[in-house]
């Protein structure tokens, strides 16, 4: 793990679970492997604390535990997925694309359990349909059925998988891989309809009626956790990553079409493949929603012009250069992406840039790694005034590179918003100490608001300002976790098709 | 980079410095030794956030989540150290979270045994389980002999943990915590030798000459 991923982890850790759990975290990812005995001598952590933390990284899916070096008699050793910890960058997108799928329900299921990393399926209806029976008016109750709906819905659709069975805790045996459950809604156990007050429900077997106690809706589920798959829902912003990109090129018409292609192949072809089966125009033109009306020559016409479409679709080099280097450094960068390889003279034409700009910036770009150099000679001695230099982009680095800014710009970003949290925190306890000693000594309503009001003029602008940084900072944080799921989508598709 | 040779290790410029653009003369960057600073200079400004109802939703989900998650059992804060002297009155005392006690209760069949915090609620009987030979700091852990019994001591800690707590419960979970902890040690010595007779109690009869030689004028009563 880089440092920047490193630091990030850290944070994302300690902003959710504490800071004891940071500790751990962090340690563990440097380390590598480790035993339980080791990693409490080294963070001279209580040995209580240390187990606790890592119950909750194991529930969450971010520690993983196996048979160590010793074999099965041995201790049992823990490694840290770093990428599940940065995962936690992205769930309000994760949530957000459920609701915008599945409604509501859809969207407190996954809420749910993204935040318990693992759950039964009866222990999720149940707080979900609790949760809205809350929100909703008086007098109603929600239905058990449309939360196991939609339950079953997420789990067809691949969204929710179960989690792997468990290992025997000495460790001995593989880690089986986390299973797919065929979308078949029979296969998980039923859990009955409204709620009730009697334990004899016909339906429950007899280990669940043995534990049936207080709570009277036990379902025959027990072991049988679900969680949250994430590259389901990668491969869903994928999708809409490439339908977004080809209506920006071209149209909206086409990006329907690519949107259908997407969705036939879905069950086809596997997550990681570099191109979709192939598709022949009639069963794309079947598929095609009846909203548009395409006649199918403008179907073959559209179908030719994408295939003409010069532009990779899965995924892209990041577009940086407009950030930080200016508008037009990003079309120098632009341009190399798109013609390769070029020299200096040329880079001048083709960007259009007065020649002195063009040198301080290609120099600038050079420099912070984003362009090389490539030279070839024209004689075996490579004398330099007899060889070329073309300046050209490196996407797979480039990608990493610009990946690593962006771990480091959202830590940045979580350290910015920390550090102003803090400081005001200090101004707002004052005014409540204020308050309190103002309510202490009785003084009648109409002096309080006075005084509330008094105190809290100046200080309100400030609290205001504050909560508009806090909120840009976060709303700043989510966009760079959109580049960064395009920019490591991008390096983990190239990677495996080298 | 720009200026290097290929491994020959000159650092003078000897091939036309007009194709790269920059005149001789100029000022070169010096070469970085170190990673950038965590906040590098920017010379243009960002482009400005997207913003819409989209964004907004996501945003209200961040802060919500953020909130939330600190009233989950999963955020761990370690127990304040008492920094005062120790009272009578603290045993009776709603305590914060202790460091050996789990808030939530996780499907100990999926962890690794080792992970179980000995969590004490009242037990029926003792006996039931038995303790490991060794015992880790200052945590005794406990080792349910079968997957049943373990889902039988769940059901009982989750019963217990549902239960409001009351300040006679937690004097209960000492009392029992300390009766545990005095059979613990007996079972600890008992089994060091594996012998039946407990050692301390053994006298070897080393002491007994050399004391009576000393008093023999007084009586011993």
């Amino acid at each position: 793990m880089t440092a920047q991923e490193v630091r990030l982890c850290g944070l994302l850790l300690q902003e959710h679970f504490g800071d004891v759990v940071e500790k751990v975290g962090t340690h563990l990812i440097r380390c590598g492997v480790l035993t339980l005995r080791a990693l409490a001598h080294e963070t001279k952590l209580p040995l209580d604390l240390v187990k606790k933390s890592v119950c909750v990284l194991v529930q969450h899916g971010m520690c993983g535990f196996g048979p160590g070096r010793r074999g099965p008699a041995g201790p049992v050793e823990y490694h840290v997925n770093c990428e599940h910890i940065l995962h936690m960058l992205r769930y309000p997108r994760y949530i957000y694309t459920a609701k915008s799928l599945y409604g509501d329900t859809g969207e407190l299921i996954v809420e749910e359990i993204l935040q318990r990393g693992q759950m039964t399926m009866s222990n999720t209806i149940r707080t979900v349909a609790d949760r809205l029976t809350h929100n909703m008016p008086e007098g109603q109750t929600m239905d058990y059925s449309e939360v196991v709906t939609a339950f079953s819905r997420l789990v067809e659709t691949h969204f929710l998988q179960r989690c792997p069975p468990s290992e025997s805790s000495s460790g001995s045996g593989d880690l089986p891989q986390a299973m797919k459950q065929p979308s078949d809604p029979e296969s998980h156990p039923d859990c009955k309809g409204k709620r009730r007050r009697l334990s004899d429900d016909g339906e429950m077997d007899q280990r669940a009626a043995k534990k049936a106690k207080k709570d009277n809706n036990e379902c025959a589920d027990e072991g049988i956790y679900w969680q949250v798959n994430f590259e389901r829902f990668h491969l869903h912003f994928r999708d809409q990553a490439i339908v977004g990109a080809v209506s920006c090129k071209l149209d909206q018409t086409s990006s329907e079409i690519v949107r259908t292609m997407l969705r036939m192949s879905e069950v086809t072809t596997p997550a990681t493949a570099a191109c979709t089966q192939a598709l022949s125009a009639n069963e794309i033109f079947r598929a095609l929603p009846s909203t548009y009306n395409i006649e199918r020559p403008i179907l073959d016409q559209y179908l030719a012009l994408l295939v003409d479409d010069p532009m990779e679709f899965v995924g892209k080099a990041g577009d940086s250069g407009g950030g930080m280097f200016g508008s037009r450094s990003a079309r120098i960068f632009r341009l190399l992406l798109r013609k390769r390889h070029l020299e200096q003279k040329q880079v001048e034409d083709f960007a259009m840039v007065p020649a002195k700009e063009a040198k301080e910036m290609l120099y600038t770009l050079l420099s912070e790694n984003l362009v090389q150099l490539q030279e070839i000679p024209k004689t075996p001695d490579h004398a330099p005034s007899r060889t070329f230099y073309l300046y050209t982009v490196n996407q797979l680095p480039t990608a990493r590179l610009l990946l690593q800014h962006c771990y480091k710009t959202v830590g940045n970003l979580i350290e910015r918003r920390q550090f102003e949290t803090k400081e005001n925190k200090q101004k707002s306890q004052r005014i409540e100490a204020i308050l309190a000693s103002l309510q202490a000594t009785e003084a009648d309503a109409t002096q309080l608001a006075e005084v509330e009001e008094m105190i809290t003029a100046p200080e309100r602008q400030q609290l205001e300002s504050l909560r508009h940084h806090i909120n840009k900072l976060d709303s700043s944080e989510n966009q760079v976790d959109e580049s960064i799921f395009l920019l490591e989508s991008y390096v983990n598709s190239t990677q495996t098709s080298r | 980079m720009a200026g290097q040779g290929r491994g020959r290790g000159r650092t003078q410029f000897n091939f036309n410095v007009d194709a790269l653009g920059f005149g001789r003369g100029d000022a070169l960057p010096t070469a970085t030794h170190t990673p950038s600073p965590l906040f590098p200079p920017m010379q243009f400004r960002p482009v400005p956030l997207h913003t819409g109802e989209e964004v907004e939703y996501m945003l209200a989900l961040k802060q919500e989540l953020r909130a939330s998650s600190k009233n989950l059992p999963f955020h761990i804060r370690a127990a304040r150290t008492k920094k005062d002297v120790a009272r009578y009155s603290d045993k009776y005392q709603t305590k914060e979270q202790k460091d050996n006690t789990i808030e939530w209760s996780p499907d100990w069949s999926r962890f690794p045994k080792e992970l179980c915090i000995k969590v004490q609620k009242a037990r029926k009987s003792s006996g039931k389980i038995q303790p490991k030979l060794k015992s880790e700091n200052n945590s005794i852990q406990r080792r349910g002999s079968s997957k049943t019994r373990g889902t039988l001591e769940k059901k009982e800690e989750e019963q217990h943990s549902e239960e409001e707590e009351d300040e006679k419960k937690k004097k209960n979970d000492e009392q029992e915590e300390e009766d545990p902890d005095v059979d613990q040690d007996f079972e600890e010595e008992e089994l060091e030798d594996e012998t039946d007779y407990i050692m301390s109690y053994f006298d070897n009869g080393e002491d007994f000459g050399g004391d009576s030689d000393d008093n023999m004028d007084e009586a011993v009563y």
